[in-house]
């Protein structure tokens, strides 16, 4: 068993434990235990991008600090938003050594001063480069019969240039990994384009017109689902659905699973693991007409 | 509706603060316009992402700092990745909405929120509206 330090971000607890869920019980399958750090502390979400700004910093490095305290020099994040945030932040500080002593200064109190050295990784890099797709492959125990999936990348996990884990207008990873799943994914034009993110607090109609723009082109090219991998996008595009159907009343409703979630059950992975009551729209029907369920 | 160009505008203390914040040269824009060809939120923009930096480079704070534009973006990245000359407009965004957030002018009032609408989103989706849109 391979362990790994592993940063849960505060929405994977709750209202995306799908998405933790499905990704511990997949990572098991694939001999990978991720192992929860102590003490950790939301890492504020988005990265601050004002260049005086230190103190909207100090949130994700104080996970850096904890990975050290594990005795790791890596950490995997599941979350995109936590991802690219704890990563920016890393990189910031990293090429910034100023900054960086301010910050540790700041956080006198702390057993480990930060010394720029974890790596922040995300699941599919590991799924990726350390596992390997034909590994995954050979360890799938149930293959669909027929499935297709639109998978959406949206912006964190591939931008910008340097930090995003793929290309940033033609990423390829999760299309490789359904490959590896026995899953057909289709071409989709809105795969990078933006769902709105935070917009959903106090302008959840322009989400809304967000989420119908993208899923009805996932509609059109035939998917019959749409993989995710950011909590965020997961609730603007699963539960803001309805409100589309209120702006347009052509909306066809598509289901949105995470990506954890079709490779943790292409491994055998239980139902309950899966927490579909969660979802808005329900994926549980297709999935079982396409021999995933 | 006048619009007054003026020599004094054009390196005022507002352009040199958003070059500060953003860390970006504006005057290497060219206007090719990529940035709101890709930009996603357009529609709901009163001012596009090339126009915004042009306002910048003209020293037309009041636009600025009065337009819907620094709200309705997302901080994507898109506008980033697609400029040919480097130009990082999400920053430019950030460096305006730090403008007037920093004088304490909210735009998500967290107070005026009812009940439903805090519950009815994840934690993720709160954190990162206030962090954006909050003082």
């Amino acid at each position: 068993m391979k362990t790994i330090s592993y940063y849960p971000g505060c929405t994977l607890k709750n209202s995306a434990k799908n998405f933790e869920d499905s990704a511990l019980c997949a990572l098991s399958r694939l001999g990978w235990e991720a192992k929860e750090l102590e003490r950790w502390n939301c890492c504020g979400t988005v990265f601050s991008l004002a260049t005086d700004d230190l103190m909207h910093h100090l949130a994700p490095i104080r996970n850096l600090i904890r990975t050290k305290e594990a005795g790791s020099d890596t950490v995997l994040t599941l979350c995109a938003m936590c991802y690219n945030t704890l990563k920016r932040a890393n990189e910031r500080v990293k090429s910034d050594a100023d900054s960086l002593e301010k910050i540790n200064d700041f956080m006198d109190r702390e057993k480990v001063k930060y010394a720029g050295d974890v790596r922040v990784l995300h699941l599919l890099e590991i799924l990726r480069d350390e596992i390997t797709f034909p590994v995954v492959a050979g360890k799938v125990v149930r293959k669909p019969d027929g499935l297709r999936v639109a998978n959406y990348y949206g912006c964190l996990l591939v931008r910008p240039k340097g930090i995003g884990l793929d290309d940033q207008e033609n990423p390829v990873v999760l299309e490789d990994l359904m490959t590896a799943l026995g899953v057909e994914s289709v071409e989709f034009p809105y795969n990078t384009e933006c769902c709105g993110a935070y917009q959903t607090v106090d302008e959840p109609q322009t989400v809304a017109e967000r989420t119908h723009h993208i899923l009805t082109s996932a509609h059109r090219q035939g998917a019959d689902l749409l993989t995710v991998s950011c909590p965020l996008c997961a609730f603007n595009l699963d539960h803001r659905q309805k409100d589309a159907a209120r702006l347009h009343t052509d909306f066809a409703p598509l289901p949105v699973v995470y990506f954890t979630q079709l490779l943790a059950l292409g491994l055998g992975c239980p139902e309950e693991d899966m927490h579909f009551d969660l979802h808005a729209v329900d994926p549980r029907p297709v999935l079982e007409q396409k021999g995933v369920l | 509706m006048r619009t007054h160009i003026s020599r004094k505008k054009i390196r005022n203390a507002f352009v040199e603060k958003v070059e500060e914040l953003s860390g970006q040269n504006l005057l290497v824009c060219y206007q090719c316009g990529k940035c709101s060809a890709g930009c996603p939120q357009v529609d709901q923009m009163d001012i596009l992402p090339n126009q915004v930096i042009r306002l910048a480079q003209l020293g037309e704070q009041e636009e600025l700092v009065n337009s819907k534009t620094i709200w309705v973006c997302a901080s994507c990245m898109t506008c980033n990745v697609r400029c040919p000359k480097g130009v990082k407009i999400a920053e430019v965004m950030e460096a305006v909405r730090q403008i007037v957030l920093r004088k304490r002018k909210d735009h998500v009032h967290i107070e005026k929120l009812t009940a439903e609408e805090r519950e009815s989103v994840p934690p993720i989706a709160l954190i990162s509206s206030f962090r954006k849109s909050t003082s």
